[in-house]
């Protein structure tokens, strides 16, 4: 029950591209054609499924506080989470890398219409994304990173494959000159971003708020309750400070 | 501008309109469109743009000659990530709730594309003194389309702006709530920022026809 209700919540209400805006630059520049828009997000969801996990086991044994206590008693403290963004960028390097590689050689065709595009999958805003959501919303299993990875994968597929499929069909249509190209997609991917916050309510009946993202009143609550936190554990550290002298 | 010759001075001046990196390039929109709801949060992307873009320009350009182009992509994503992890410790010790507020975003920055163009297109071929200006010229123009689009979502969605408000108090109906106007909340929605964005470049291309696709 688990896996479906993140599966679909990452498809469709937290979808990447429209409610959280990952990797806009190659959404807005592969999706002239249907076809290479396919071959883009095969090659997403495939790099999210292998990178989430793998980010996952490196931030459970080595990046979170007190992760490295498997290796003993004194490691027990460390907390080196400053270090994981170029750790999980290293990873995400390495593993398009691969793909690349592996493309190449079951799919010439492929590889030569994505052209610059393959590579760029690494500076994909969705895949570090992807990484240091399932951080930040602390995923608790190795199982449900990879649901996690596919399925916002899946997501910005079907995003980038609706919006190819529209702006072939608009070349036939009578766009204001200045709005040509660019302009309407970005104005068409905002209706199409309204129509998807309508999924918010699709599994908690409508009064949960989890689609609005970047409302501020939640963060700003949130904050504060991370500060009560701070100034308590300075205080811990000031007392145990104060016994050790 | 004595203090720059003619030649430098476009570095910096092109990209903040007609090669603007947002509405022209199409690069670096994630996050122009994630964290404008708030004029504030824009403006504190904006200037660590343009210090990640300014730093590591100058730093991929002071080792473009020693760098073995096939493992460049690699090397330029360590220095991105180093200046990011400054700007995120600075941010988390100094505005920790702001750093809150951006959240992954800041992270995001490695991944902004503006960056890895201009080091491929710019600081790769080019000395550091004129890196320094194109990577300053080119994340202020980021940071242009930013603040336009977060003073709009802030003043249309919230009525205020950094926090000020000014176009009155909509409990106690003062200033231009008292002659009925009501807050648009749909502004502090994520869909809005796109087609802010999208009239921006409506608009700019309407006043300079040489940029329309076509």
């Amino acid at each position: 029950m688990e896996h479906i209700e993140l599966f679909f919540k990452s498809i469709f209400i937290d979808n990447m591209v429209f409610a959280t805006f990952l990797g806009m630059c190659s959404y807005l520049a592969v999706s002239k054609k249907v076809a290479t828009a396919v071959g883009l997000g095969a090659a997403v969801i495939f790099v999210l499924a292998v990178t989430v996990p793998i980010n996952w086991l490196l931030d459970q044994y080595i990046l979170r506080d007190g992760a490295l206590s498997w290796l003993g008693e004194e490691y027990a403290s460390y907390d080196l989470s400053f270090l994981s963004f170029i750790l999980f960028i290293a990873t995400i390097a390495t593993m398009v890398q691969l793909v690349e590689i592996v493309v190449e050689k079951f799919s010439p065709s492929l590889y030569n219409s994505l052209g610059i595009f393959l590579p760029l999958i690494a500076v994909n805003c969705a895949i570090l994304g992807g990484s240091l959501f399932m951080q930040s919303r602390e995923i608790p299993t190795l199982g449900l990173a990879l649901n996690y990875g596919i399925s916002s994968g899946i997501g910005w597929f079907l995003a980038i494959l609706a919006i190819a499929a529209i702006r072939e069909k608009i070349r036939y249509s009578n766009v204001p000159a200045p709005l040509r190209g660019l302009g309407i997609t970005f104005i068409i991917t905002g209706l199409m971003a309204i129509g998807f916050m309508s999924f918010g309510g699709m599994l908690t009946g409508g009064d949960d708020t989890t689609s609005l993202e970047g409302n501020p009143e939640n963060v700003g609550m949130e904050s504060e309750q991370i500060q009560q936190e701070n100034i308590e554990t300075e205080e811990t550290i000031k007392v145990s400070t104060i016994t050790k002298q | 501008m004595a203090l720059l010759s003619k030649k430098d001075s476009r570095l910096i001046l092109d990209p903040l309109a007609d090669n603007n990196p947002i509405t022209i390039q199409v690069l670096g929109i994630c996050s122009a469109l994630a964290i404008t709801a708030q004029l504030k949060a824009s403006i504190v992307m904006a200037i660590s743009v343009i210090f990640v873009l300014g730093v590591g320009n100058v730093v991929i350009s002071l080792m473009r000659n020693i760098i073995p182009s096939k493992i460049r992509i690699i090397v330029q994503l360590v220095v991105v990530a180093a200046l990011v992890i400054i700007v995120d410790q600075v941010l988390k010790a100094f505005a920790y709730e702001l750093s809150k507020e951006l959240s992954v975003f800041i992270g995001l920055i490695i991944t902004n594309c503006i960056i890895m163009g201009r080091f491929e297109a710019f600081a790769l071929g080019n000395g550091p003194w004129r890196s320094f200006l194109d990577g300053i010229g080119n994340a202020a123009g980021y940071g242009v389309i930013l603040v336009i689009v977060g003073f709009f979502r802030e003043l249309l969605g919230s009525g205020t702006l950094l926090g000020f408000k000014v176009l009155g108090d909509p409990i106690t109906k003062t200033g231009l709530y008292a002659i009925g106007y009501e807050n648009n909340g749909f502004m502090l929605l994520s869909p809005m920022a796109l087609i802010v964005i999208g009239i921006i470049i409506w608009v700019q291309r309407s006043k300079n026809k040489d940029l329309i696709e076509e």
